[in-house]
């Protein structure tokens, strides 16, 4: 398998961003790895530099879970949400908001887990409250059917971008 | 703000058709009836992606002549592909870390089952 087909980024439908990626473990394991709270500050910190010192999960629905993330130089990053629905091992909605949020409202997460074969397809949608999208879905019957993930856009745009450069 | 400005384009990248605008106007500038051709919808409501596209700051109304034409705006696109690309990068070295963690879980419970026997 190569890269871009374990982990891809696309945008869907009006206000949705979905991104999937292949794991080579079972389903029970990737759920406690998304779900226990000492197995999430071992994985979720992204750039170097980052721990995770809060890290609080009541999984059940309704139950709240909240994330602080603080880097060596002191700033703080920190999100939470509520719990909708939970489906052991594959299934998963939750509600997401960043205290300093760089998009408006809240997020709604579903997250699912597929097995086949021993590995696992996480697959993570991520609609957003946005109420620009909201208006656009009015102005519905144009969908054309063809999907350009955001990594092609991205190809597509930075050649673009090169291009101009180079003029 | 940089991030008032992402939420303006992501909200107009949503759409399908706008995408493909985006994505046909990576080969250069265009008029709105060469925008238009590709699709079977009328030349108002592509007029109205133009809008949403152009207040979103990613194309420019150019005018050479009698012609209106449309073209990308770099700065606004580069916005995005940096965000992508950053967005990317995160979650990426967070999935690599789950691997690597993955890799641990399963070494343990066949250890645990191991001992069962």
């Amino acid at each position: 398998m190569n890269y871009s087909e374990t982990f891809k980024i696309e945008p869907s439908g009006e206000r949705e961003i979905v991104m999937t990626r292949i794991f080579n473990a079972t389903c029970d394991l990737v759920f406690d790895a998304l779900t226990k709270p000492e197995l999430v500050k071992r994985w979720l910190l992204g750039p170097p530099g980052w721990s995770m010192p809060v890290c609080e999960i009541d999984l059940k629905v309704g139950g709240k879970y909240r994330y602080v993330w603080r880097n060596e130089d002191g700033r703080e990053m920190a999100m939470g949400g509520r719990y909708r629905e939970i489906v052991r091992p594959d299934r998963i909605v939750n509600t997401e908001r960043f205290d300093e949020a760089w998009y408006p409202g809240e997020a709604l997460i579903t997250t699912t887990l597929i097995e086949k074969d021993g590995n696992t397809t996480l697959r993570t949608t991520m609609l957003m409250e946005s109420r620009e999208a909201r208006d656009e879905v009015l102005e519905s019957g144009m969908e054309s059917g063809v999907i350009v993930s955001y990594d092609r856009l991205e190809r597509i745009l930075s050649s673009q971008v090169a291009g101009k450069r180079n003029e | 703000m940089v991030v008032d400005h992402l939420s303006a384009t992501f909200a107009a990248l949503s759409d399908p058709t706008r995408r493909l605008i985006v994505n046909r106007l990576t080969g250069g500038p265009a008029t709105v009836n060469e925008l238009a051709a590709p699709f079977s919808i009328s030349q108002q409501a592509i007029s109205k992606h133009l809008a949403y596209l152009k207040n979103a700051r990613l194309i420019e109304r150019q005018r050479d002549g009698r012609q209106n034409f449309c073209a990308l705006n770099p700065d606004a696109i580069r916005e995005v592909a940096e965000w992508a690309e950053g967005y990317r990068r995160f979650w990426e070295k967070n999935f690599q870390r789950l691997d690597v963690l993955l890799e641990e879980m399963k070494r343990k419970k066949q250890h645990i089952q191991k001992g069962k026997r």
